[in-house]
């Protein structure tokens, strides 16, 4: 195929332009990686080196055995998972009865669910505090995990009620007749045919619930208990100059977050435009 | 052919509620036993979500409001003294909270046109038939999805005033300045890694959302526009843009509420509101006030004229930016 002059400048510059916006996206990454890789006397280089004349695995070694990264890394894993199955079942209960059940004030309530849509998240943190503290749920980790799943509710009970009503009803009241009891029809039937959605809201949870901060750092005060976000911060305010730990640390934190993303790819786009939530 | 017959007349029993009153007595009956047992059905499913949204989201919420007219003794309740208005009024009047607004104000005006010009941008260069343009919006929403407290260590640490990437940038390759900028201990300099950063994280997920906007425009009016002769830049400006402008009016309005709801990096960069006090947002006063401060009752009237100023701006911004397209 041939192209005029123009659409062929266009193009360049398209790529270019495309390309130099991906380099400032991708150096803060490189730059993190490289320091991670940095014996403590390079950090502060002149000049600042992209990449490391000697690299060392020190940091990494430091961070996951000396400073408990590791204990961080599993809470972080054990909140983030525990969250992501109890929002997906939660919230699919609940846009199940709203997509197929007949009941009074049904859209009364549901635009009562919808308010925790709007309100901004950090308002509640006075509140809530006060809440955990009188169920004794501060420093626990079950403590975050109800916060994580109550803040999630709204947004993807919406999402999976949209997902349940685009399924056609015939299926489940074939279902119905053949005797399946409504609890049946929900699991066997209707979860099936809603995979996509449940994956969209697993995705969106998962990354919410690993990179939660302003809630874990009011309800976490004893060291074991920490989550990777709230380590790592910590860690950076107790240790001003060892950025090579902080940031071997992070990036052990963010290869989970990067690895889900590349898999489920096709579900985070669909799953953003759909629910406009942002991460 | 026998789904549809079901489907059809599970279309009539839904429809049936409004003709209750028609309907023979023994059918009224069952009916109202099945309306009966499918909102016990229904409170099933609702229980465990909705104690949950009440507990920690709606309850919260209301709690949190009546905190806000109390001196709020957080040791024991009982002994909070009601002050009306008086954590309001300590607020406005405060130089503290009237700095944290401006600031709050500045990144939010600077950083959501900031978004929304490039990440639009991003997206029409992904609108075209272009090689690899799943690889760029990995790229591109990479950090979307890296966790706040990273990406705003990461910041500080390039803007650090010893031997940071960005003062070498700007000395020693530049020679923009002949002395090394202490960013992170000044008062308005602390922002520039902390506006950057907000703009950086967000251009991917405009982007995102932007390209699924473009794609739903329909390809004929760009193309009978350039048929006629109309230049690339024209066809942005009357076609493409006012045919997308309910994606931009739904981009401005989140990203404003998320401007205006920033923390984190605030709180990581500046140590939160150093140095005086001069650099706090809105939430990392109201997170000093309250849990270094214990002063609960002054941190839940912060949190409320928050949100009271981000609901009136999302208000205004629908009334203004919601018109019809008129092509």
């Amino acid at each position: 195929m041939r192209m005029s002059t123009g659409k062929r400048i266009s193009r360049i510059a398209s790529y270019t332009l495309l390309s130099l916006g991906a380099l400032a996206m991708i150096l803060p990454f490189w730059y993190m990686v490289a320091t991670s890789l940095k014996p403590q006397a390079f950090i502060f280089e002149i000049p600042p080196r992209l990449w490391p004349s000697e690299a060392t695995i020190s940091n990494y070694v430091e961070a996951l055995t000396k400073d408990s990264f590791g204990v961080y890394f599993l809470n972080s894993l054990i909140v983030a998972l525990v969250s992501t199955g109890a929002t997906v079942a939660v919230s699919a209960m609940m846009a199940f009865a709203f997509a197929r059940f007949e009941f009074r004030w049904k859209e009364p309530i549901f635009y009562t669910l919808l308010l925790g849509m709007m309100i901004p998240p950090v308002m509640l943190i006075i509140p809530q505090f006060i809440v955990a503290k009188n169920l004794h749920l501060l420093d626990s980790l079950v403590g975050l995990i109800v916060v994580y799943v109550a803040m999630n509710l709204a947004v993807q009970t919406f999402l999976l009620r949209g997902f349940f009503e685009g399924i056609p009803r015939s299926l489940e009241e074939a279902a119905t007749i053949d005797g399946a009891s409504r609890w049946q029809t929900f699991w066997h039937v209707a979860l099936p045919l809603v995979r996509p959605g449940l994956a969209v809201v697993a995705i969106f949870t998962f990354l919410y619930s690993w990179d939660e901060f302003p809630w874990a750092h009011v309800a976490i005060r004893e060291t074991s208990k920490r989550t990777l976000p709230i380590g790592i911060a910590l860690f950076q305010s107790e240790h001003l100059t060892e950025w090579g730990q902080v940031f071997a640390a992070s990036i052990v934190a963010v290869v989970p977050v990067i690895a889900v993303f590349v898999i489920f790819q096709r579900y985070f786009i669909r799953g953003d435009v759909n629910s406009g939530t942002k991460g | 052919m026998r789904s549809t017959i079901s489907s059809a007349e599970s279309r009539i029993g839904e429809a049936a509620p409004h003709t209750g009153g028609q309907l023979p007595a023994a059918h009224r009956r069952t009916r109202e036993r099945r309306n009966y047992r499918s909102t016990l059905a229904a409170a099933a499913f609702l229980l465990p979500g909705f104690l949950l949204f009440f507990l920690f989201v709606l309850g919260p919420l209301v709690f949190s409001f009546r905190i806000s007219f109390y001196d709020w003794n957080i040791i024991n309740s009982e002994l909070s003294e009601w002050v009306g208005l008086e954590n309001y009024t300590r607020a406005l009047g405060d130089p503290v909270f009237r700095r944290a607004v401006i600031n709050t104000i500045a990144y939010t005006v600077v950083t959501v046109p900031a978004q929304i010009i490039l990440g639009v941008g991003v997206a029409i260069l992904l609108n075209q038939a272009i090689r690899g343009r799943s690889f760029y919006r990995v790229i591109y929403y990479l950090p979307v999805i890296t966790p706040w407290v990273i990406v705003s260590l990461v910041f500080e640490f390039i803007f650090v005033g010893q031997g940071g990437l960005a003062n070498y940038l700007l000395k020693d390759v530049l020679h923009v300045t002949s002395e090394n900028i202490r960013w992170l201990a000044h008062p308005i300099l602390t922002f520039v890694p902390i506006f950057l950063l907000g703009i950086w994280k967000g251009i991917g997920w405009t982007a995102i959302i932007a390209l699924a906007g473009l794609q739903s425009i329909p390809a004929a009016y760009e193309e009978a526009a350039a048929v006629d002769g109309a230049t690339a830049w024209n066809r942005l400006r009357y076609i493409t843009l006012p045919l997308l402008r309910p994606t931009l009016t739904f981009l401005t309005v989140v990203l404003t509420i998320g401007g205006l709801n920033a923390y984190i990096s605030n709180l990581l960069i500046t140590n939160g509101g150093d140095p005086q006090d001069k650099t706090h947002f809105i939430l990392t006063l109201m997170y000093e006030a309250t849990f270094e401060g214990l002063d609960f009752g002054y941190g839940a009237a912060i949190s409320y004229l928050l949100t009271a100023f981000v609901l009136g701006m999302s208000v205004i911004q629908l009334r203004l930016l919601r018109k019809k397209v008129e092509l």
